[in-house]
């Protein structure tokens, strides 16, 4: 890799945001996959109750760094993590922490909506339903719930029992939405949620992030700077498993303090 | 040239399939012909009695009752080994790992061991148990003769799960276990051809049960009590040199015919209900 000097070029502590209260810290985070260095040194704070968007260019270990935070390499042997993530000030990778809980923490919206074999009610019924939540009335009252919060109630009030496969595309990803809300997490993450749908549907799953930062943490990884822009109350911006800047899109995207993203953000490179 | 060429190719796909089609229909108007003046209501009602094979009375419940708990065995212990190693080489390991493709490369070669050998394997491990003829012994050699039919047919279908299902359940805080029961319920469908083409096997091998489940006139009442099947009543029948003991052969065969069709039907049927979501 020719970038491995990176860092030297970089000024002091990028991350620079005084007066947020933080929810989920990256402490010299590093990973492995293969052997090969994937994210180098990442030291980020996620703020609590708001949205913040992880940008950068293919293959700078946006994802990867997204899929630590619910410790998703657990499930590779090929993976070596170093360092610390915090949340609420306990650290996710120590061993007396079960990774199930850490999930139940953390919601994640895949790129493409993967909806589970099952029924609408039963997808979204099923994470209150493994956490031990029993009784049909209080299962229906937290599906109906979360469908609502998702604006899919009227949608699909009527056909619940059929089969989630049969949903559009966008209304898969809202299922999935609600899927992941119904296990009450703190953080939601979402890996290019948007990706794959039209502008309709992604627009609504925008609008919905915006209404569920009130209540969740929100960690978002964006190609597009536009969402961002749109969106973001905070940005990271990555390159090369580096974290290059963050902070408020304001500066990021106007005043950029880095050479990098100012580069980036320009459209030099993407 | 390339029209004659598309024209050959057609004509190859048209008698091929006329070809084989017209044989199954051949062997189905054998097996009706000769075996439907010998049906009656006896052949499936009633156990043989003294002098059937010499053409007197009676019928070859027996062998149905004992095909039917001989498969029905093999295949329960089948689908328990079955879907955990599926599972294992699939979702536990990395599907292309070292490790998984040397276990399917030992299953495409126990998929071609002849069933003789199964059958001469199981009895060689009876004797080492000390158990008879029995219809345990007979569920045991069937179930390890479908075995790798089974792993490799609803492998093909576990391959073909995307990634993303595997994490979908397991983002939602749902352990191992939970994530496989979803799994299971995506396989369904594959489940089910397994089980068919499983079922359709061992319902019509006779090499195995030969030396391991023995024969015998009466319907077991427990599993260590010998057991009939129908491709040995078959066997044994076509073998009499009495015409009308012959054409009971027939009957039988078709018995057996018509008991595969309906359980592909039922298991289908099935299916279907359970696995409408996916």
């Amino acid at each position: 890799m020719t970038n491995t000097n990176l860092s030297d070029t970089l000024e002091e502590n990028p991350v620079n945001i005084k007066n947020i209260k933080p929810h989920l810290i990256c402490e010299n985070l590093n990973i492995f996959i293969q052997g090969n260095h994937i994210l180098k040194n990442i030291n980020l704070t996620i703020p609590d109750k708001s949205i913040t968007c992880i940008i950068g260019p293919s293959g700078c270990g946006k994802t990867t760094l997204l899929r630590s935070f619910n410790r998703m390499h657990d499930e590779s042997t090929e993976v070596k993590i170093e360092g610390k993530l915090l949340l609420d000030g306990l650290n996710i990778f120590d061993e007396k922490i079960h990774v199930t809980d850490i999930r139940k923490k953390m919601g994640l919206l895949a790129q493409r909506p993967c909806v589970l074999p099952m029924s609408i009610y039963e997808n979204v019924a099923y994470g209150p339903r493994i956490h031990g939540m029993r009784g049909r009335k209080k299962l229906y009252g937290t599906v109906k719930h979360y469908l609502m919060a998702v604006g899919l109630w009227e949608e699909v009030k009527h056909r619940l029992k059929t089969s989630a496969n049969r949903l559009s595309i966008g209304q898969q990803q809202r299922l999935c939405l609600a899927r992941g809300l119904a296990v009450e997490p703190e953080i939601i993450l979402g890996d290019e949620a948007t990706s794959a749908l039209d502008p309709i549907s992604s627009a609504k799953i925008e609008e919905l992030f915006c209404e569920l930062k009130k209540q969740y943490t929100i960690v978002l990884v964006t190609h597009t700077l536009r969402q961002a822009k749109r969106m973001a109350d905070y940005v990271a911006f990555m390159y090369m498993g580096e974290l290059v800047e963050f902070g408020n899109p304001e500066d990021v995207f106007n005043h950029p303090k880095q050479q990098l993203t100012k580069d980036y953000i320009s459209g030099s490179f993407s | 040239m390339r029209k004659a060429k598309n024209i050959l190719f057609k004509i190859l796909t048209i008698t091929s399939s006329v070809f084989i089609l017209t044989l199954l229909l051949f062997i189905l108007y054998i097996i009706v012909r000769k075996g439907l003046p010998a049906m009656n209501w006896d052949m499936i009602s009633k156990i043989p009695e003294g002098g059937f094979y010499l053409g007197k009375a009676g019928g070859v419940l027996n062998a149905i009752i004992g095909s039917i708990y001989l498969v029905g065995g093999a295949v329960i212990i089948s689908i328990l080994i079955s879907i955990p190693v599926v599972m294992y080489l699939n979702f536990i390991i990395k599907k292309n790992s070292i490790f998984s493709r040397f276990a399917r490369l030992c299953y495409d070669i126990l998929f071609g061991i002849p069933s003789i050998v199964y059958g001469a394997f199981g009895f060689t491990l009876m004797v080492f148990f000390g158990i008879k003829a029995s219809l345990l012994g007979g569920m045991i050699t069937i179930a390890l003769l479908i075995i790798p039919i089974m792993i490799r047919s609803i492998d093909e279908v576990a391959y073909m799960v995307p990634r993303d299902l595997i994490e979908a359940p397991k983002s939602l805080g749902a352990t191992n276990y939970e994530t496989l029961k979803v799994l299971v319920r995506q396989l369904l469908p594959g489940i089910t051809t397994a089980v068919l083409l499983s079922i359709g096997r061992g319902i019509g091998d006779a090499a195995t049960v030969l030396l391991t489940a023995g024969y015998t006139d009466s319907i077991p009442t427990s599993i260590t009590q010998p057991a009939a099947s129908l491709p040995l009543a078959i066997f044994f029948q076509l073998g009499s040199p009495i015409p009308e003991v012959q054409n009971r052969a027939y009957a039988s065969a078709l018995i057996l015919t018509i008991l595969i069709l309906v359980i592909s039907f039922t298991a289908r049927y099935f299916s279907k209900k359970l696995s409408k979501h996916i």
